[in-house]
């Protein structure tokens, strides 16, 4: 081809005006949430396949055990105690498999291109862990409606739903952080697996889902004060139930706890670049 | 963007994983509206001087600029210039194309009022409007190349980066890939830099030749200062053997880079 060189048209490769930090991280957030609900839509199967697990959950262990009475739970039925617990264990098994799709993203270059877009690293984690977020918040609602269905008495006040949906979003970002942290890590999708796999269960069952703190080992309790979801879990109860509880240092602890989690995946997006 | 400033400018690039040399001391230009081809064989630097010149790997040694703006200094300036098509196909199947395309009108801050007609004007210079609403998992090979090429263009990027555009894909398709490309430098000025193992691209498509052996620049200049440098009705298959044919080196040398991309998108078409 022997065409001399043209000058470029007067609106092409004009580039935009960089915006600020602030709008810039919130339109990145808002595009990848579009993305992911816009996949949802487009395949709602997992809606139903992943709310199967803590359906059993509620259903199954939550009614045996309400009839056991094994486990003190104050004014609360076993069931009501179990629900805000089942709900995050949800948004938190969305969350801890999401580098997966990180993974799964490098391999098929499209977390290359990402990266080539003017999305600063920080903002291209913060979007992708505010997607999880989507994701296990169209799970939550699917578990609120089956506890409602199956007798848990819970709230209808739209601001405390609100504040629920706002625990369960810091939860995802950051367990959904983790994931991407063992992605940048492993590297690897089968190895990210087995991680995941490993490591829920022992957070479940390290947080006050199933049962009160003050009923683990010391050794148990100390685990579940380091754990984002026994916070998550504690706000869900108060705000859902009236749960007597600290909102404050729960919320307090969850936003430290998303904004670590996105500070150190941005970090390690470099290694899952090269 | 100036006429006058090159699209790209590599002085002394050097890049090195770990003890393996991939880039060594590179110095080339990509004029403005000009389309340049980067050959070599496997584990010759290519993919690696994309990867510095996008942004994707840090710039340690030498300078890189692109339309002047320092790409060590400035990433998220040079980002803006750039639209990038990598070696895998890389749309997100579980979207329509529509879906695709916006997202990157998104991601390149097209303002809202802009960006319906936006991508629907780069879905038309691909001829992607009848599919575009359409998951993109049920395209064909050559569509998903035309649609990557539509996310890239939606931007309006004064330089198109290619890596190995048309690699797998059948004669048919790789012509349909060669006239977009034309169209947009002679339509846009756009000047383009791309990656390829065929010759036949690099001669239909490319102004110029810059041809990488172990990291380094072997020879340069259009594709018949080439082959007339190689010897009287030389084609670009003799000239290519010609600068790296007889001591392609081992593949343990190329740090195996190229055999795992190729592992992990054979992995993940199954």
């Amino acid at each position: 081809m022997s065409v001399p060189p043209v000058a470029p048209r007067a609106d092409w490769g004009s580039g935009v005006a960089p915006r600020n930090a602030v709008a810039l991280a919130g339109s990145r957030i808002v595009a990848f949430c579009v993305v992911e609900w816009q996949k949802l839509m487009h395949d709602r199967t997992e809606l139903v396949t992943r709310a199967i697990q803590p359906v059993l959950w509620l259903v199954v262990f939550g009614e045996t055990f309400s009839r056991v009475r094994a486990i003190p739970t104050g004014s609360l039925s076993y069931l009501q105690y179990m629900a805000p617990g089942i709900i995050a264990q949800s948004g938190m098994f969305v969350a801890i498999f999401y580098g997966i799709q990180i993974i799964w993203e490098r391999d098929a270059g499209i977390l290359a291109k990402l990266l080539v877009t003017p999305t600063p690293r920080v903002a291209l984690i913060a979007g992708k862990s505010f997607a999880a977020a989507v994701r296990a918040l169209a799970m939550v609602v699917v578990i609120l409606l089956v506890s409602v269905v199956i007798g848990v008495g819970m709230t209808a006040n739209p601001l405390r739903l609100l504040g629920a949906g706002a625990s369960v979003v810091l939860g995802t970002i950051f367990f959904s952080c983790l994931s991407m942290v063992i992605a940048g890590l492993v590297m690897s999708r089968d190895r990210l697996m087995g991680i995941g796999q490993a490591i829920t269960m022992p957070l479940f069952f390290a947080s006050s889902a199933l049962y009160p703190v003050s009923m683990m080992p010391t050794w148990l309790q100390h685990l579940s004060t380091a754990n984002p979801l026994s916070y998550e879990v504690s706000s869900l109860r108060t705000l859902l139930l009236g749960n007597p509880g600290n909102l404050w240092s729960d919320f307090a602890v969850l936003t430290v706890a998303a904004v670590l989690g996105i500070i150190a995946a941005s970090r390690l997006l470099g290694r899952l670049a090269r | 963007m100036s006429g006058a400033v090159d699209a790209v400018r590599c002085v002394g690039l050097v890049h090195r994983f770990g003890d393996v040399l991939a880039v060594d001391h590179l110095d080339f230009r990509v004029g403005s509206g000009e389309v340049v081809g980067l050959l070599g064989p496997n584990g010759a630097g290519k993919t690696t001087t994309i990867r510095l010149i996008n942004t994707l790997l840090p710039v340690r040694e030498g300078t890189v600029e692109v339309f002047g703006v320092n790409v060590r200094s400035n990433p998220m300036g040079v980002r803006r210039l750039i639209g990038y098509v990598p070696q895998q196909l890389s749309i997100e199947g579980a979207l329509t194309g529509r879906e695709n395309v916006t997202l990157f009108a998104r991601l390149f801050d097209v303002p809202r009022r802009e960006r319906a007609d936006r991508v629907r004007e780069a879905l038309a210079l691909l001829d992607l409007e009848d599919a575009a609403d359409r998951t993109a998992s049920t395209y064909s090979g050559g569509m998903v190349r035309r649609l990557e090429l539509a996310q890239a263009l939606v931007s309006r990027p004064a330089l198109l980066v290619l890596d190995e555009p048309t690699t797998g894909l059948d004669p048919l398709a790789r012509e349909g890939v060669w006239e977009r490309v034309r169209r947009m430098r002679d339509e846009h000025g756009m000047s383009v830099l791309l990656t390829t193992h065929y010759m036949e691209e690099a001669d239909e498509l490319c102004d110029r030749l810059v041809l990488m052996h172990r990291g380094a620049l072997q020879a340069e200049g259009t594709p018949s200062q080439l082959k007339a440098a190689v010897g009287p009705g030389a084609s670009l298959d003799d000239v290519f053997r010609h600068f790296a044919g007889g001591e392609l080196r081992a593949p343990e040398q190329e740090g195996l880079r190229d055999v795992r991309a190729t592992r992990r998108t054979a992995r993940r078409l199954g």
